[in-house]
């Protein structure tokens, strides 16, 4: 299990909503179909508007972000139930988001398909950090690390174990809830 | 207890159950749709093998609604998905685009947006279908991979949006983890004034508490002013409380809510046995508002969320390029007769759409007259373009060619429940959400008006 999760941070601010992480207009791609997966991947936070956010997520024509990490305001991911929301920021190469607060549905779709970390994080950061910014987040202690600065994350308690294990399936069948086999 | 505890407390059989406990519930209906159906089945299908079965074919319901009268070929593809997986498992319960099982659905564009393309089995927006079709009881659980599934917290059940893993391990099971949610009370007195609709009272109330301020919750509207709503509108503020982040919304029940039940389940043929919950008089609380609904006046949520609330009167200097109607929260049938009233001998003076939610709305269009003259014919004759084909259409953008999407950067006014940046089609583009009534005044003026002008 990786232990710490590093890289560029992109930043937004308050109540992104799942418009903005994956626009309607390519929820016909089934993110169980992996050549779809990726074409969401590809457009993951386009739906953000230019004037705000010149620098896009995922640079056009490319299906892979640069950001394994995204900082966020308040009420991230509110808005419609599709799962394609993580799974499309997952897909693009987000391992985590951390944000001051989440919609309800988008933070459960995080730890059922377990394909990204959704941590609270107890002050606003969007203001404090940069476009670009490195940084790093250590799972193990849930911390954020900003130069020689830890900042502590709201741990997320069991949903870590789930996530880690790829989502709920995965958990139940290695906790043996369900039958490893089916 | 509260009605959502209640409700959950029998689901898991317990005999009492505390906001944030994690409990397992049984599910009594699951819904899906063509968008996220296809992924749901998926999901499914990885998890619990090629050959598994659904766990009980009567308590599933597929109502592709989202992208159907696009040309895009996925979109269409989706529906097909859907018709495979329904013939595969044998599900009652399928409301296909088209009559032939063993079909292709295929949109044709030649035929154009306005004019009838589907079969006898279609039923529109899943929201307003859902109890259309007898699918919705008192005191149930109803689990659907769509956010707005709130809507049916009118019924005085419990109802929530889930994503495609969690909707394909209920498929599997029949069963969920769920976190118990504290309620927030909103006790409504009075009625509503002339001229102001659920829409304004629902503007309103989120305006109130905020975006995300009910995050994890539920909302229990109670007291004689909820009483005092029509079904229709009930589902209307149900169907909203996921713009205030909360997990379900719910309404007690009244004679309204049995005869309307009874009566679909009767027509539909549908499971008949259903349990109302009670109000206790010992409910907790996380918090409580007390709402005179004499006072509310017709309100608008400007861009870019359902919260950013004005009176109408407020935004009059607003000018609008397009006025929309429709969706499970604007497209109902009261919502076209309120529409349609201040329509009546009246132009609309700028581009309007309108897109009723199911078949059967559609067909009342044609049949209620106010003044000898048919609801279509007003729309029609105000200039309204109306089409026989009910989805979630422009709501939501969905694919360039969708009916009335918003592929410029214009202001719109509409009926419909989002107006986040991009929500309707252009990332550009303004949406101000208002009630039907303030749809048309405004589509008759070409600006933001307050419909009460009209009365």
């Amino acid at each position: 299990m990786t232990k710490r999760i590093f890289g560029k941070a992109y930043v937004v601010g308050d109540n992104i909503d799942t418009d903005q992480i994956i626009p309607a207009q390519y929820l016909m791609y089934v993110p169980t179909v992996p050549e779809e997966l990726e074409k969401l991947g590809s457009y993951a936070l386009c739906g953000l508007p230019e004037s705000l956010y010149p620098l896009r997520f995922v640079e056009a024509g490319k299906t892979k972000t640069e950001y394994p990490i995204i900082i966020a305001g308040k009420n991230f991911g509110c808005g419609s139930s599709r799962e394609h929301a993580p799974i499309a920021l997952a897909a693009a190469g987000c391992r985590v988001v951390i944000a001051k607060s989440y919609a309800r549905i988008f933070f459960r779709n995080c730890i059922a398909t377990g394909v990204l970390f959704p941590y609270e994080i107890g002050e606003r950061f969007p203001e404090k950090i940069e476009i670009g910014q490195e940084l790093v987040v250590d799972l193990e202690t849930e911390t954020l690390l900003v130069a020689d600065h830890a900042y502590p994350l709201k741990p997320l308690g069991d949903a870590k174990e789930v996530i880690e294990a790829g989502g709920i399936f995965n958990y139940a069948k290695k906790t043996g809830m369900i039958p490893a086999g089916s | 207890m509260t009605l959502t505890e209640k409700i959950l407390a029998k689901a898991s059989k317990k005999s009492k159950v505390f906001p944030g406990e994690n409990i397992w519930v049984e599910t009594d209906i699951l819904l899906t749709h063509d968008v996220c159906g296809p992924g749901t089945i998926g999901v499914f299908k990885r998890e619990f093998g090629k050959n598994a079965r659904v766990w009980n074919p009567y308590k599933i319901v597929i109502m592709p609604d989202h992208y159907i009268f696009t040309s895009d070929s996925l979109s269409n593809r989706n529906v097909d998905i859907l018709r495979a997986f329904t013939k595969e498992q044998g599900l009652p319960y399928f409301y296909d685009v088209i009559d032939d099982p063993n079909g292709n659905w295929k949109f044709d564009p030649l035929k154009g947006p306005l004019k009838r393309q589907y079969g006898m089995h279609y039923a529109g927006v899943c929201h307003t279908a859902l109890p259309e079709k007898g699918h919705v009881r008192p005191g149930e659980v109803l689990f659907g991979t769509d956010s707005h599934t709130c809507t049916a917290g009118a019924f005085n059940q419990f109802a929530t949006g889930i994503g495609n893993t969690d909707a394909g391990f209920v498929m599997g099971t029949g069963k969920l983890l769920i976190k118990v949610p504290p309620t927030i009370q909103f006790y409504l007195d009075g009625e509503l004034q002339k001229g102001v609709m659920a829409k304004d009272l629902i503007l309103y109330i989120i305006g109130e508490i905020g975006f995300d301020g009910a995050t994890y919750m539920a909302m229990q509207f109670e007291g004689p002013g909820a009483f005092s709503l029509s079904i229709e509108d009930r589902m209307t503020m149900a169907n909203m409380a996921i713009e205030a982040g909360a997990k379900n919304g719910i309404f007690p029940a009244d004679q309204k809510t049995i005869d309307y039940v009874n009566q679909r389940i009767l027509k539909n043929g549908t499971k008949k046995e259903f349990e109302i919950v009670e109000l206790e008089k010992d409910q907790k609380f996380f918090a409580s508002y007390s709402i005179d609904l004499s006072k509310i006046e017709p309100t608008v949520a400007a861009p870019p969320n359902p919260a950013n609330r004005f009176k109408a009167k407020e935004l009059a200097s607003v000018k609008i390029d397009r006025a929309y109607l429709g969706s499970c929260t604007g497209g109902k049938l009261t919502d076209f007769i309120a529409f349609a009233s201040i329509l009546k001998n009246n132009m609309v003076s700028v581009e309007t759409f309108a897109v009723p939610s199911t078949p059967e709305v559609v067909d009342q269009l044609h049949k209620i007259e106010i003044e000898g003259q048919s609801l279509w014919e007003i729309l029609v004759q105000a200039g309204v373009k109306i089409t026989e084909n009910p989805s979630c259409a422009a709501c939501l953008g969905g694919p360039m060619d969708t009916f009335g999407r918003v592929n410029k950067p214009l202001v719109c006014i509409s009926s419909t429940n989002r107006n986040f940046p991009g929500r309707m089609g252009d990332k550009a583009a303004l949406v101000y959400l208002a009630s039907p009534m303030t749809v048309a005044a405004s589509a008759i003026k070409g600006k933001i008006t307050d419909p009460r002008e009209f009365l």
